[in-house]
């Protein structure tokens, strides 16, 4: 059976469609689940998609960390289920607290949209399970507040647990230690600045997206939980 | 009691405020010479019921911590302006 793929909807969001457009393009099966509900159905993974949730009003993602869809992703979360933040999504994941730091504005004070180069850190997560650490992979961004901050005990411990999973090859934001995209202790949870489903057809300049997508799916089918496997149910 | 309570947002201190520097790179240009350490916060005013001054601060330095900074990046000052603005409810 296809895995089922719920992606979150707020008032704002505006990437949902694209990701369900990539991941069935890759044999999954894509869901929206709006910010209201509170419960996700029968989803194998969750993605918080891009896009400007609740207007990014006080901050981004400030706001849509109270929905109470986000109390259903939290306990999917803990219990070992796949869950991806893109650009939007990683910001509502740090309000969240289901990853830690926060993404302030770009250095350089300008609106980012463009190709970037990554280098993957971590092939563990379950957005990179089975891609080699150091593969180059090419993927777009399109964010203000993209410049991943933390404290130093913080990166720190991010750094030692090898939780830093995408750091960009030519900083374009000002990120701390380059850092694109991280996930959590147990790797089930990644927030990523980078859009990978914008790079998911040759006619969109690069098909890199999908590698991680089809990682994700692959996590998701299986159901394997990485670096919990001792978790049964 | 009804307090008005003042609350300033500000950037923690090493933290980029490319809005700041913007600001203090285009002030020259307007014959202001010497400025420095220009920053940009948010000011947030609330009015909350609160039973004594105490409390209403308490309340709303939760609401700081929980909701208005994200304390990676931000802290705030919490000025009680007036108190109270109305009679007991």
């Amino acid at each position: 059976m296809a895995p089922r793929v719920g992606v979150l909807v707020f008032p704002g969001t505006n990437c949902e469609f694209d990701v369900i457009e990539a991941v069935s393009a890759l044999g999954g099966e894509g869901t929206t689940l709006w910010h209201g509900d509170r419960t996700l159905g029968d989803v194998d993974a969750v993605v918080v998609p891009g896009g400007f949730a609740h207007g990014d009003y006080l901050r981004p993602g400030a706001i849509a960390r109270f929905s109470p869809i986000m109390t259903a992703v939290a306990d999917f979360a803990n219990s070992g289920g796949p869950v991806v933040g893109i650009c939007n999504g990683f910001q509502v994941l740090t309000e969240a607290g289901l990853l830690p730091g926060a993404l302030q504005k770009n250095r350089g004070l300008k609106f980012l949209c463009q190709m970037t180069e990554l280098v993957v850190a971590a092939a563990d997560s379950t957005l990179t399970a089975g891609i080699a650490v150091g593969t180059r992979l090419r993927i777009p961004i399109n964010h203000f507040e993209g410049n991943y901050t933390c404290s130093a005990e913080t990166l720190s411990m991010l750094i030692a647990d090898d939780r830093v999973v995408f750091r960009y090859a030519d900083n374009p934001n000002g990120s701390i230690n380059d850092i694109a995209g991280i996930c959590s202790a147990e790797r089930n949870v990644v927030g990523l600045m980078p859009h990978p489903e914008r790079a998911s057809s040759a006619l969109l300049g690069s098909t890199d997206g999908a590698l991680l997508l089809g990682s994700l799916l692959m996590t998701a089918a299986t159901g394997e939980r990485p670096a919990v496997a001792a978790v049964g149910a | 009691m009804l307090f008005a309570v003042h609350v300033e947002v500000r950037l923690r201190a090493g933290i980029a405020d490319p809005q700041g520097a913007t600001i203090e790179r285009s002030l020259p240009a307007l014959g202001f010479v010497g400025v420095r350490d220009v920053r940009v916060g948010k000011s947030i005013r609330v009015v909350i019921e609160s039973r004594d001054d105490l409390s209403a601060r308490a309340a709303v330095d939760d609401m700081c911590t929980r909701f208005l900074t994200n304390p990676v990046i931000e802290d705030a000052v919490i000025v009680i302006v007036a108190a109270p603005v109305g009679a007991a409810v």
